[in-house]
């Protein structure tokens, strides 16, 4: 094992995967030469060359329509976003057209690519370039939404979505790209299944059920409710949000009786809800006291640093909310 | 004022009134009120062995057999949803498809059974899945709407005007990777042109050089409005050449023609030298769907294009070259006893199992 950051695993996952299958292409605005906004494709085109690299014009529904096009016929795609706000733009051929071919082709076409970028809030950077869309994606049947928290998974993962006969939105956080974390050597080959929650921190008191930069924040909320309040608070890493490892979650809440599910994506109508939902529908009985869910304030997320931070669900939010949990309980 | 309120007059722009150059190349200013005929293509259109002209007859008449069939039956609610029938653009199906390789990619419109049935998809189970029965292409859940058949380089007709187009776009970027030398050809209609995704798509393939061939079926309305009430531009295969490609305006009721367009067009794309757009005019003998008020245009202006009904022009073509009436009589019987027969076929083919709604959301 070794540290290494983020950004520096994708890009491994990304060259690992091209190595291994000649399908694999990567295309994006400035991934080639330039080596992409945030560096992640860097060295890529020096190694696989313009036609395995493809710096695209500012063009999102067009590429986005062609990568379905290439993939429907075995190649995989690999197309970058520079922020995950922009994969709106190519709406109509994500949600229309990507999700739904297999499906309206009665199974006999399959699309095989890689939708990842990075969402996410926290760097002042406004409405249009902060949004996080995982709530968005999850409701669509079709499309499968990972967004891991560590290097270790985001390696393991991307190199899953990569490999699966479906469409996959992977999604990275800005917060995440320069954190650092123990991963197996460069060449050392893993993967990790998509649609399976890994247990972060033990504990006993409360669950929060959580997924990208939010696990983060989970896990320095614990450190302080346990210091602080004596709480032990379980951090359950999703890990993927779309399939959703609904049994990993309730394993947890069976030792916990509290559950608290926490996203960046707008609280209302987001995957915090549909996670609730199934508890209640699924096991009511594990709850001690009422299951609920915490995300971003619906407001567009605003520049000024005390107006971001003050709707975003972080470790102060967190904490709070489980404090309420704990005296109502 | 003056020129807005000529801006918004009711009238189309007429040939002649345009400022664009015309006619030097049998080119015309405006395709409004054209009959198809009256666009000359600038190549020479080589004339077509019998048996070409014949195998694209028999395609055509049996494309107008089937969209008969199934109109009636939309008209008589056996079918639901959105159901265009290609009545009047079969010309441009069969000759392109008579023009390119078996394994070469196909993306259309909705309004897409006349590629389909062109690419040689079997005519009982495209009824069937029409009809949303369980012998249907796509098990009646793609419908009208989502013909597709990769066996025969038919990989999807679109809902979304437009959408279709990257994606032919983006089988032939596999093919250019792969170096296989397979040309994907997408048809769209007037209306798409003006989807931003199209000029996207125009610029890309243009740099690219992809071996794609964009093809309009210009018939004159985006549905249920006349184009000319929707754009300034009158002459669409111009938005071709702004992106730097090669450009041509057809008669796509001509069948022979339209496979001499494409034939160049193939020629081009597999020799590296990037996309072609072709436009053909056409013209759509029937409404826009099943139950189309239709309320947009006269009578007698079908009826005056109906004197270019491109199965009649393959009909007479035929003719002229020699086959006699009872060549043609021959072809007439074949064709209509296998649309009887696919016709018995899809109607006897049972439902789908409701449990099959829940199959092929995901590729295990």
């Amino acid at each position: 094992m070794r540290k290494t950051t983020y950004i520096q695993v994708i890009n491994e996952a990304l060259g690992e995967e091209m190595r291994r299958d000649p399908n694999v292409f990567v295309m994006g605005e400035d991934v080639g030469r330039y080596g992409g906004l945030f560096r992640v494709t860097r060295n890529l085109f020096d190694e696989f060359g313009p036609k395995r690299v493809i710096d695209t014009p500012i063009s999102e529904q067009g590429f986005f329509g062609m990568a379905l096009g290439a993939a429907s016929v075995g190649m995989r795609p690999v197309l970058e976003l520079m922020y995950m706000d922009f994969s709106l733009v190519a709406a109509d051929q994500i949600f229309n057209q990507i999700a739904k071919y297999h499906y309206m082709t009665g199974g006999l076409v399959n699309i095989p690519l890689v939708i990842r970028g990075q969402q996410g809030a926290g760097k002042r950077y406004g409405s249009q370039h902060s949004q996080s869309v995982d709530s968005l994606y999850a409701h669509f049947p079709g499309i499968k939404v990972v967004a891991p928290a560590t290097p270790y998974d985001a390696k393991g993962l991307l190199k899953s979505a990569i490999r699966d006969d479906n469409p996959v939105v992977f999604l990275e956080h800005k917060m995440l790209y320069f954190t650092r974390g123990e991963a197996p050597a460069a060449d050392e080959e893993y993967t990790i299944p998509i649609g399976k929650a890994d247990v972060k921190r033990a504990g006993t008191d409360l669950t929060i059920a959580t997924f990208s930069y939010c696990v983060l924040q989970a896990l320095e909320a614990a450190v302080e409710l346990s210091e602080k309040h004596g709480i032990e608070v379980e951090v359950v890493d999703l890990r993927s949000v779309e399939p959703l490892d609904i049994d990993t979650v309730l394993a947890s809440v069976a030792k916990t009786g509290r559950l608290l599910a926490v996203h960046e994506s707008y609280s209302n109508s987001g995957i915090g809800a549909e996670i609730v939902a199934q508890a209640y529908e699924i096991a009511p009985y594990l709850l001690k006291s009422p299951a609920r869910r915490l995300g971003m304030a619906p407001v567009s997320v605003p520049v000024s640093k005390p107006l971001e931070e003050e709707i975003l669900p972080w470790k102060g939010q967190m904490v709070a909310t489980v404090l309420e949990m704990m005296r109502t309980a | 004022m003056q020129n807005v309120t000529a801006a918004l007059a009711d009238t189309p722009t007429r040939a002649g009134e345009s400022s664009t150059a015309s006619g030097s190349d049998g080119i015309i200013s405006t395709t409004t009120d054209l009959l198809p005929s009256q666009v000359a293509a600038p190549f020479d259109v080589p004339a077509l062995p019998v048996e070409t002209l014949s195998e694209m007859y028999r395609q055509a008449l049996l494309i107008r057999q089937v969209e008969e069939f199934l109109l009636q039956a939309a008209e008589q609610g056996q079918i639901g949803g959105a159901m265009h029938t290609a009545i009047g653009h079969e010309a441009n199906a069969v000759g392109a498809s008579a023009a390119l390789r078996p394994d070469d990619y196909l993306t259309c419109t909705y309004r897409g059974h006349h590629h389909g049935l062109s690419r040689g998809m079997d005519v009982g189970r495209a009824i069937a899945e029409v009809l949303g029965r369980a012998d249907g292409f796509a098990g009646g859940k793609g419908g009208s709407m989502h013909f597709v058949s990769p066996q025969h380089g038919m990989m999807g007709s679109n809902g979304i005007v437009g959408a279709q187009v990257p994606h032919a776009a983006g089988l032939a970027l596999a093919s250019q990777l792969r170096d296989e030398g397979r040309v994907a050809i997408t048809f769209f209609g007037d209306g798409a042109l003006f989807q931003g995704v199209m000029h996207e798509t125009f610029n890309i393939a243009s740099k690219w050089k992809l071996p794609l061939i964009f093809y309009c079926e210009n018939n004159r309305y985006s549905e249920m409005t006349p184009t000319w009430r929707t754009s300034s531009v009158g002459e669409f295969y111009l938005f071709a050449r702004a992106y730097g490609m090669e450009s041509v305006q057809i008669d796509g009721n001509d069948a022979e023609v339209v496979h001499a367009a494409v034939t160049l067009a193939a020629q081009r794309a597999r020799a590296g030298e990037g996309p072609t757009f072709i436009e053909g005019i056409t013209y759509r003998l029937a409404g826009h769907m099943a139950g189309d008020l239709e309320t947009y245009r006269s009578a007698e202006e079908i009826e005056e294009q109906r004197s270019h009904d491109p199965v009649l022009v393959l009909r007479n073509r035929l003719l002229e070259r020699g086959a006699s009436e009872a060549d043609i009589a021959a072809i007439d019987a074949g064709v209509e006893k296998a649309v009887a027969e696919a016709i018995a076929f899809a109607e006897a083919s049972p439902w789908p199992d409701p449990t099959e709604a829940y199959t092929d959301v995901y590729r295990n």
